[in-house]
C-alpha cells in the first residue's frame, strides 16, 4: 500500500511511464513507417496496376472482337451482294434465253407458214393446169353431145374454148380480189 | 477465471485475504490504488512495473503482427496480409483521407495508423486474460501521445502560417466578430492551446480508467459476495462483469478511433488556410 501513498493524483503523469509509453509507440511507429507500410504500399500499387492492366487487356480483347465482328459483317454483306448479283445475272440470262427462243420459234413458224404458202401456190398452179386441160376436153365433149354433131372446124372450136376459159378466169380473180 | 486473473491484475486488492460478506469483513473496494503497481523488476536502475511491461509487449505484438502481414507482401494476399490490409485501409481511407485528403494526408498515414493500433492494443490489454489492465488508464501513456500530437500540430501551424498566421489560427481571428473579437480570441486561445491537449489525453484516459474500474468492481464483488445468501448476488455481479467486458471491447475500439480522428482534425486545422 505504500505505493498508493506516493501517487494519489491520477491526472499527474509519472515520468517513467511517460518515457516508456513514448518508447513503445516509437517502436511501433519506426517499424510501420520505415519498413512495413512502404512494403504494403508498393504491393497495393502493384495490385492496382495489375488490375488496371487486366482492364486494359479486356478492353483490347473487346476491341479485337469488335473488329472481327465488323470484318465478318462486311464479308457477309459482300457475300449477299455477290449472291444478289449472280441471281440478277441469271435472271437476265434466263430472260435473254427466253427471248431468243421466242424469236427462234417465231422464225420457224414464219418459215413453216411460208413453206405452206408456197406449197399451196404450187398445188393451185398444178390444179389450174390440170383443170384447164380437163375442162377443155369435158366442155368439148359436152358441147358435142348437146349439139349432136362433131365440130369439124378445129380452129373455131379452139377459139370458143379459150374465150370461155378467159371468162372463167376473170370471174375467179374477181372473186379472189373480193375475198 | 475472471476472479483468479483479477488477483494477478490488482495485487493490492485483498483477494489473498479471502474476504467474504458475512465474515465481518468490509468490501475491499477498488480505487486509485488499483492503478498503481509495485515494480516487478529493475533494469539498470530503472524500475519496470506491469503497465510499462504491457506497453512494451503491446508494441512488440503490433510489430509482430504487421511483420507477419506486410514483411513479404504478395499481390494476391494471404490471410494475415488480408486482415492487415483491411485494418490499414480502414485507417488510411476512413480517417486520414477523409479528414486531410489524399494529397495532404499521405504523409501522415504511418503516424495515424501506428497511433490507432498502438492505442487500441493498449486499451485491449484490459480484457486480455492474465494482463487485464488497460495501459491507457494510466495518464502518462495517453499524455505522452497527446503531447507528441500537440507538438506536431503546433509546429505544423507555425511552419504553414508563419508567426502571425499561426497566432490568428490559434485564436480563430475573424474581423467580422467586431467588438467581441478580443473575448472570442482569448477563449479560442485557451481552448486550442491549453485545453485541447489536456482533453485529448484525458478523454482516452478517463474512458479506460472508468471501464477498468467497473470491471474490477464487479469482479471483486462477485468474489466478495460468494458466501451464504450472497451467492445469488454474486451471480448477478459476475454477469455484469461479463457484460462490462463486452462493452469495454466496443469502447476500446471507439476510443482508439476517436483519438486518431481528433489527431487528424488537429493536423487538418494546422494545414487549413485561415480565412
Amino acid at each position: 500500500m505504500h505505493l498508493a501513498e506516493e501517487e494519489q493524483n491520477p491526472l499527474v503523469p509519472p515520468i517513467p511511464e511517460l518515457v516508456i509509453g513514448l518508447i513503445a509507440f516509437g517502436i511501433v511507429f519506426f517499424f510501420l513507417w520505415k519498413k512495413l507500410l512502404p512494403n504494403i504500399n508498393k504491393v497495393l500499387d502493384e495490385r492496382r496496376e495489375a488490375i488496371e492492366g487486366g482492364i486494359e487487356q479486356a478492353d483490347a480483347a473487346k476491341l479485337e472482337a469488335q473488329q472481327t465482328l465488323e470484318q465478318y459483317k462486311e464479308k457477309l454483306a459482300e457475300a449477299r451482294h455477290e449472291a444478289a448479283r449472280m441471281r440478277s445475272e441469271a435472271e437476265q440470262r434466263g430472260a435473254e434465253l427466253i427471248a431468243e427462243m421466242r424469236a427462234e420459234g417465231q422464225r420457224q413458224r414464219e418459215d413453216i407458214i411460208a413453206a405452206g404458202h408456197a406449197q399451196i401456190e404450187a398445188d393451185r398452179k398444178q390444179a389450174t393446169q390440170v383443170l384447164r386441160q380437163d375442162v377443155g376436153t369435158l366442155a368439148t365433149e359436152l358441147a358435142g353431145k348437146l349439139v349432136g354433131e362433131s365440130l369439124e372446124d378445129h380452129a373455131r372450136q379452139s377459139r370458143t374454148i379459150d374465150r370461155f376459159l378467159d371468162g372463167l378466169e376473170d370471174g375467179a380473180s374477181r372473186a379472189e380480189a373480193a375475198r | 477465471m475472471q476472479k483468479e486473473l483479477a488477483v494477478s491484475a490488482d495485487q493490492t486488492l485483498a483477494f489473498e485475504t479471502d474476504c467474504h460478506i458475512f465474515d465481518g469483513c468490509g468490501f475491499p473496494a477498488p480505487g486509485l490504488h488499483s492503478f498503481v503497481f509495485k515494480p516487478m523488476f529493475t533494469v539498470g536502475g530503472f524500475e519496470f512495473n506491469k503497465a510499462m511491461l504491457l506497453a512494451l509487449l503491446g508494441s512488440v505484438l503490433i510489430v509482430w503482427f504487421f511483420w507477419a502481414a506486410f514483411a513479404k507482401p504478395k499481390v494476391v494476399p494471404g490471410k494475415v496480409q488480408m486482415v492487415g490490409e483491411a485494418g490499414y485501409d480502414f485507417i488510411r481511407r476512413g480517417v486520414v483521407y477523409e479528414t486531410l485528403g489524399k494529397k495532404e494526408g499521405e504523409k501522415y498515414v504511418p503516424l495515424i495508423v501506428s497511433l490507432f493500433f498502438f492505442v487500441w492494443i493498449m486499451n485491449l490489454w484490459s480484457v486480455i486474460p492474465l494482463a487485464q489492465f488497460p495501459v491507457t488508464s494510466i495518464i502518462a501513456f495517453p499524455a505522452g501521445l497527446a503531447i507528441m500530437v500537440y507538438v506536431l500540430w503546433v509546429s505544423l501551424t507555425f511552419k504553414r502560417h508563419g508567426f502571425v498566421g499561426a497566432f490568428k489560427n490559434f485564436t480563430g481571428y475573424d474581423k467580422s466578430l467586431g467588438p467581441v473579437l478580443p473575448l472570442a480570441m482569448t477563449i479560442e486561445f485557451f481552448s486550442n492551446l491549453l485545453v485541447r491537449p489536456f482533453t485529448h489525453a484525458v478523454r482516452l484516459f478517463a474512458n479506460m480508467f472508468a471501464g477498468h474500474l467497473l470491471i474490477v468492481m464487479f469482479t471483486i464483488a462477485s468474489w466478495y459476495l460468494l458466501n451464504g445468501v450472497g451467492i445469488a448476488y454474486a451471480g448477478v455481479s459476475f454477469l455484469m462483469a461479463v457484460v462490462m467486458t463486452a462493452f469495454e471491447l466496443f469502447i476500446q475500439a471507439v476510443q482508439a478511433y476517436v483519438f486518431v480522428l481528433l489527431t487528424c482534425t488537429y493536423i487538418q486545422g494546422a494545414l487549413a488556410e485561415h480565412h
